[in-house]
């Protein structure tokens, strides 16, 4: 066959274009036009029905009833648990999946099956885990309640959904625990690429395990501990359905983050000042994305 | 794994681990992350009065295996929330596979200016998620009213899905040497010809993985749902779930036989691909 004629390069990109397009529109049209439409909506006045009444400059965002001003909102809290939200959630998770990944990564009998074990919550939908959790917890049908009182850690049992900061609390372990598996398997990825003949030659020059593991293994562990911890990072952050289910308290309370609020405004103020929340935690989320292009790099051998 | 292999891989480093540790460590874990689904089972099991109880029994006085027929004529009737879920995620997943496919053929295949800003793109949407645009994606689709939710729901969880697709399936088509496409190519196959008739069997590892991801994701789907489907006709498995829990009556059993329902099919077709997930959701920088 003769090599194909040399092509300009716009050509070669026009090229490209009918297997590339539908993606492209898709993109535009699920992704863009939505954050347009949201940019839009946040600057806009809306009376009680939903109807646009002009420009509302930076009102929906800082004005009198404004998404970071509104005066029955507990907004710095607000701020606070989601800082703490996604900084204790991401942390705890990356901590207890070093350990977990470490001990699946050890060969014994059964270790394929615990794999399938362990992801259990990942396959699951989050709703149908979290609501087991808010079963187990209610104060009156509770089993989780029945034996913590059977077993003496508590007097009585608590209604822990029905009270906003106990109800964090309790979304907080469970966002750990559907967090869990896809950690641990990023980490188990990375510790199986760990060179055995490093490790064997540390040995040979008289390492300990200890040393092994911090001079050697967690260095090399540093890659995946990243990719981790921002695709976890952004993942609570937008996670919905378990503090929603699990804080019982209706309306404004000190139990919300960034991300719940928005559905609480989106109910009670409109779309303007929900559009305006939405902004802001997309803005955070376009400086995760940032950060994991910059640091993971994932283009660089694709 | 043998038990050779793993005593050479041992030996010079390590002591074989210790076989007690291990057990404890096997145990704990598998109850850790087995607890709440365990839970979920046997509270499927138990009668009205069985899970009405205060204080709760531990162990349903006798199970109930009918429920998981009567729950489909109780007054909440989650089969069409099932339809709907299925309906969802089937949609999704042929959207995708139709999408992903030649787009992943293609950057596997050419080098052209441009191909690093798809790229850029189809990361960056991987990485936001329906519920931060949940607002706007109302806006823009309130008005596909009855079944047309449905479409809307197809789109966008067919598109904040299609980076995984893209990205697992581009590392398995990289992996077939050109030649054979090109020889293909020289038989007189055209592109679109080859890639489905050459490259596409060569690839199902990957197209399985990329079809499992999308419909499990789908099937769990819930902050746009929960923002764009109100008629509770309509509402799949995840947004009809509190319809258990009335005023009156809680039936919490019967919200656990949905559960199980929902949640047992996409446990087994998940296992299927736990080995070849991390790849294409942390686009290839952990392989």
């Amino acid at each position: 066959m003769a090599p194909p004629q040399r092509r300009g390069r716009w050509q070669e990109t026009l090229a490209a274009l009918p297997w590339l397009a539908p993606t492209l529109v898709l993109i535009a049209g699920v992704v863009a036009y939505p954050t347009i439409l949201m940019a839009w909506t946040a600057t806009r006045k809306y009376n009680s029905y939903g109807v646009e009444r002009g420009s509302a400059g930076l009102d929906n965002f800082i004005g009198p009833a404004g998404a970071l001003t509104f005066p029955t909102v507990p907004i710095p809290r607000i701020l606070l648990n989601t800082v703490v939200w996604v900084t204790v959630v991401v942390f705890i998770t990356l901590v207890l999946s070093l350990l977990l990944a470490q001990f699946l990564n050890k060969p014994f009998r059964g270790r394929k099956l615990l794999r399938l074990i362990i992801i259990l919550p990942w396959a699951s939908s989050v709703v149908m885990t979290t609501t087991v959790f808010n079963y187990g917890l209610q104060p009156d049908v509770g089993l989780f309640n029945r034996l913590l009182v059977d077993t003496g850690i508590l007097d009585a049992a608590y209604g822990f959904t029905k009270n906003p900061t106990s109800a964090f609390w309790v979304a907080v372990f469970v966002a750990i625990y559907v967090s869990l598996p896809f950690t641990t398997y990023t980490i188990l990825a990375g510790l199986q690429s760990v060179p055995d003949d490093i490790l064997e030659a540390a040995h040979v020059d008289g390492a300990n395990t200890v040393q092994r593991y911090w001079r050697i293994v967690f260095p090399l562990l540093r890659p995946s501990m990243a990719v981790a911890a921002l695709i976890n990072i952004i993942n609570v952050f937008n996670s919905l359905p378990i503090l929603k289910i699990l804080n019982e308290t209706p309306g404004y309370n000190t139990g919300h983050t960034t991300t719940t609020l928005i559905f609480e405004y989106k109910a009670q103020l409109g779309p303007g000042v929900a559009s305006a929340l939405s902004l802001v935690n997309f803005a955070f989320c376009l400086v995760v994305i940032a950060v994991y292009l910059a640091v993971v790099q994932p283009t660089r051998e694709v | 794994m043998g038990a050779t292999a793993s005593g050479r891989r041992w030996s010079g480093i390590n002591k074989a681990p210790n076989p007690i540790g291990i057990a404890i460590g096997c145990i704990v874990v598998a109850a850790f992350f087995a607890f709440p689904y365990a839970l979920m089972l046997i509270s499927s099991l138990k009668s009205r009065e069985d899970i009405a109880r205060i204080p709760p029994d531990y162990l349903p006085e006798q199970p109930r295996w009918d429920n998981y027929l009567t729950v489909w004529a109780s007054n909440v009737a989650p089969g069409g929330a099932l339809l709907a879920t299925t309906v969802i995620s089937v949609g999704a997943t042929l959207l995708v596979l139709l999408i992903a496919t030649p787009a992943a053929y293609y950057i596997a295949r050419f080098r052209f200016p441009g191909r690093l800003s798809f790229l850029f793109l189809v990361l960056i949407t991987q990485m936001l998620q329906p519920t931060v645009l949940a607002v706007g994606l109302y806006q823009q689709f309130r008005d596909w009213r009855g079944q047309l939710v449905w479409v809307a729901l197809i789109l966008i969880n067919g598109t904040f899905n299609l980076s995984f697709a893209i990205w697992i399936m581009q590392a398995f088509f990289a992996s077939i040497p050109k030649e054979v496409d090109e020889a293909a190519l020289i038989d007189g196959a055209g592109r679109l010809q080859t890639m489905f008739r050459i490259s596409l069997p060569l690839v199902w590892p990957g197209i399985v993985t990329a079809i499992v991801f999308v419909f499990v994701n789908t099937w769990n789907e819930y902050a746009a749902a929960f923002v764009l489907v109100q008629d509770p006709a309509l509402q799949p498995l995840t947004v009809a779930m509190p319809r258990f829990l009335g005023l009156y009556i809680r039936d919490w059993q019967y919200l656990f036989t949905t559960a199980m329902v929902a949640v047992v099919p996409v446990i087994v077709l998940f296992s299927f691909i736990e080995r070849r997930l991390i790849g294409g959701l942390t686009a290839g920088a952990v392989k």
